[in-house]
């Protein structure tokens, strides 16, 4: 089996993603080229033939341009397999080239068991396995699914490609996430609030149980995008990655997103009404309860002691 | 001008789910039927720019009967016309078949601006926005967390890792997928809901629109391992206190 691996590069950096690239293609123990509009300046380390576009001329993602390079690549590589990370290039360009193969695309693949991809299903209370009928396959693989046991150390072979393509979808520029406000990688103790709190004014209840640990409060994204919150208190891909002693996650459901950027925390408790809720997977200790009747309760002992 | 909004029925995520008796979806009796989440945005942002430029709105859904109900929502929330696409088989259609589905109708009605949601809830696959642009030949951007439309242009910014946001504009006609966060979704107020009743809502069969296979099946369906030691704990919530102080005081330090 031959597969190509598609890596990203955001203004001149090679995106730490190739490493779950690596480890699928490890693991699916298969012959591997890798594709990337990058740099000569950072290449990754990779055992055979890197196709490279030159990014100072191609500019920052552009899912015309890049699809025109990658079909040339595949016309040239003939893989079995094309993967990308399920990012926000992957899941953005991998269904463009598989409309253009009409292949199968497998999004956000957990795991690769006897040649068959696996995905999740309702916030990954479910799992499927899953038989693509096209004789080229594409994935999309869930950030940190597949890890690399060891980093390779070799340089890799490079083959410049180029294109003339040129697209209707014109990019203008980024804006940074904005920072400031409270550090919750810092933190030794946050205590986060999901939608289960029900309503803005049950924060309250989260911030005083966080203030009786002498922690912070965080956040999951729908406190945050309906404004019960700041941003800077979000937890996960699109907001902070943090590991403090202990998490307290309420009301939160759990979504890979969310664990992303909590899991490595040392002690995780979740309360939660939902006893098949995700988190579960995380949690050294899950609590099933209502938050809104629990987390005052025990507030007031820790208080008290 | 002509918008297009897509939409799909999900279970409520914190439902309890069953496996099918055939073992590769979920079994779709005793479950809570909303829109998927992100599609509300999608909505709310079709409605925004047809109060913007007076423009036609049509929602479309492709699922079974009970679908209606939540075509009545966006209904509701101001889309002008539903086209519910029957089809009981939905759930076994991969985001190829479905995007064929809605390219095949939107085909014939040359929409200007069509929004998707950028994933759905169950399926979580991401694909079924830029598939249907894909075949339709127009150009589409992903995951927007802000949208304006302006003088035969979109500008949009899309999210990315670590908060991160591109600016990315496109001529039109154009579809995005839309991101959580995009703006506030509008709750139907009584006299819209009302006024929802009367419009139209066109009942066209799956078999009318569809022309292709599908390119995956799934095998089996089935619910993870659960893995680590964690210990689940259940009671009176004065009792379970108790042992979660125990419990903090034994394996951290953040109560010494
Ligand atoms: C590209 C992308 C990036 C994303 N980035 C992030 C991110 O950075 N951070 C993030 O958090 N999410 C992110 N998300 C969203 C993520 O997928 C989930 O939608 C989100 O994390 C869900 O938040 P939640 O758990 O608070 O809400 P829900 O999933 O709605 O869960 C609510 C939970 O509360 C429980 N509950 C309800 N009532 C009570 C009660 N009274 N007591 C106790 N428990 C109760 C329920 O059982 C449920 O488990 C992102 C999504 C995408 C697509
Ligand atoms: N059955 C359906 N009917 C109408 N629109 C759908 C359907 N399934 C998916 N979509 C649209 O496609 C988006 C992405 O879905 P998916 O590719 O399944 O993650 C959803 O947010 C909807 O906007």
């Amino acid at each position: 089996m031959k597969i190509l691996l598609v890596a990203e590069c955001r203004e001149g950096r090679l995106q730490a993603n190739i490493n779950d690239l690596l480890g699928f293609a490890a693991k699916a123990d298969a012959e591997s080229a890798l594709f990337l509009v990058g740099t000569q300046e950072e290449l990754p380390k990779f055992a055979g033939t890197l196709y490279l576009a030159d990014s100072s001329t191609y500019g920052e993602y552009n899912p015309e341009i890049h699809k025109q390079l990658l079909l040339d690549t595949i016309d040239t590589v003939k893989p079995d397999m094309v993967i990308f990370s399920h990012s926000s290039y992957g899941w953005d360009l991998a269904p463009r080239i598989a409309f253009a193969l009409k292949a199968a695309q497998i999004s956000e693949v957990v795991d690769f068991v006897d040649g068959k991809p696996i995905a999740p299903v309702c916030n990954a209370k479910l799992r499927r396995t899953v038989a693509p009928k096209t004789a080229v396959t594409i994935l999309t693989l869930q950030a940190g699914a597949f890890s690399l046991a060891e980093e390779p150390t070799t340089t890799p072979t490079v083959e410049a490609i180029s294109t003339t393509a040129t697209g209707k979808i014109e990019f203008s520029g980024y804006q940074q996430a904005d920072i400031g406000g409270v550090d919750l990688s810092k933190a030794q103790v946050i205590v986060s609030a999901g939608r289960g709190i029900g309503k803005p004014e049950n924060i309250a209840i989260i911030e005083g149980l966080a203030k009786a640990l002498k922690g912070e409060y965080g956040a999951s994204r729908p406190v945050v995008d309906s404004e019960w919150a700041e941003h800077n208190r979000q937890v996960g891909t699109t907001g902070q990655t943090v590991s403090p002693k202990l998490y307290v996650a309420c009301g939160i459901s759990g979504a890979i997103q969310h664990l992303a950027g909590m899991k490595k925390s040392e002690f995780i408790v979740a309360i939660n009404t939902d006893k098949d809720a995700p988190i579960g997977e995380v949690a050294d200790v899950l609590l099933i309860a209502d938050l809104k009747q629990f987390v005052p309760i025990l507030t007031d002992k820790i208080l008290a002691m | 001008m002509n918008i297009l909004v897509c939409i799909k029925q999900v279970p409520d995520m914190e439902s309890k789910f069953k496996v099918n008796a055939e073992g590769c979806w979920y079994d779709s009796s005793d479950l809570a039927w909303r829109m998927n989440e992100y599609d509300e945005y999608a909505v709310e942002q079709a409605v925004q720019l047809k109060e913007q430029t007076g423009a036609d709105l049509t929602v479309l859904c492709i699922g079974p009967d009970r679908v209606k109900e939540t075509m009545k929502k966006a209904l509701a929330m101001g889309c002008d016309r539903g086209i519910h696409v029957t089809d009981a088989e939905s759930f076994d259609k991969d985001p190829f078949a479905i995007a064929s589905i809605i390219a095949k109708f939107a085909e014939q009605k040359s929409f200007d601006m069509i929004f998707t949601g950028m994933q759905s809830q169950d399926r979580g696959s991401a694909q079924v926005g830029v598939l249907t642009a894909e075949m339709l030949g127009i150009p589409s951007i992903t995951t927007i967390v802000s949208f304006a439309f302006d003088a035969g242009q979109i500008t949009v910014q899309r999210e990315l890792e670590g908060g991160v946001k591109a600016m990315v504009k496109a001529p039109l006609p154009a579809l995005v997928t839309c991101q959580l966060g995009l703006n506030t979704p509008r709750y139907p107020t009584l006299p819209n809901i009302m006024k929802a009743k009367k419009k139209e809502l066109v009942v066209t069969p799956v078999a009318d629109l569809l022309g292709v296979a599908v390119l995956q099946e799934t095998l089996s369906l089935y619910f993870p391992e659960k893995k680590g030691g964690g210990v689940v704990l259940e009671g009176d919530s004065a009792e379970l206190a108790d042992q979660l102080i125990a419990i903090l005081k034994e394996k951290t330090a953040v109560l010494a």
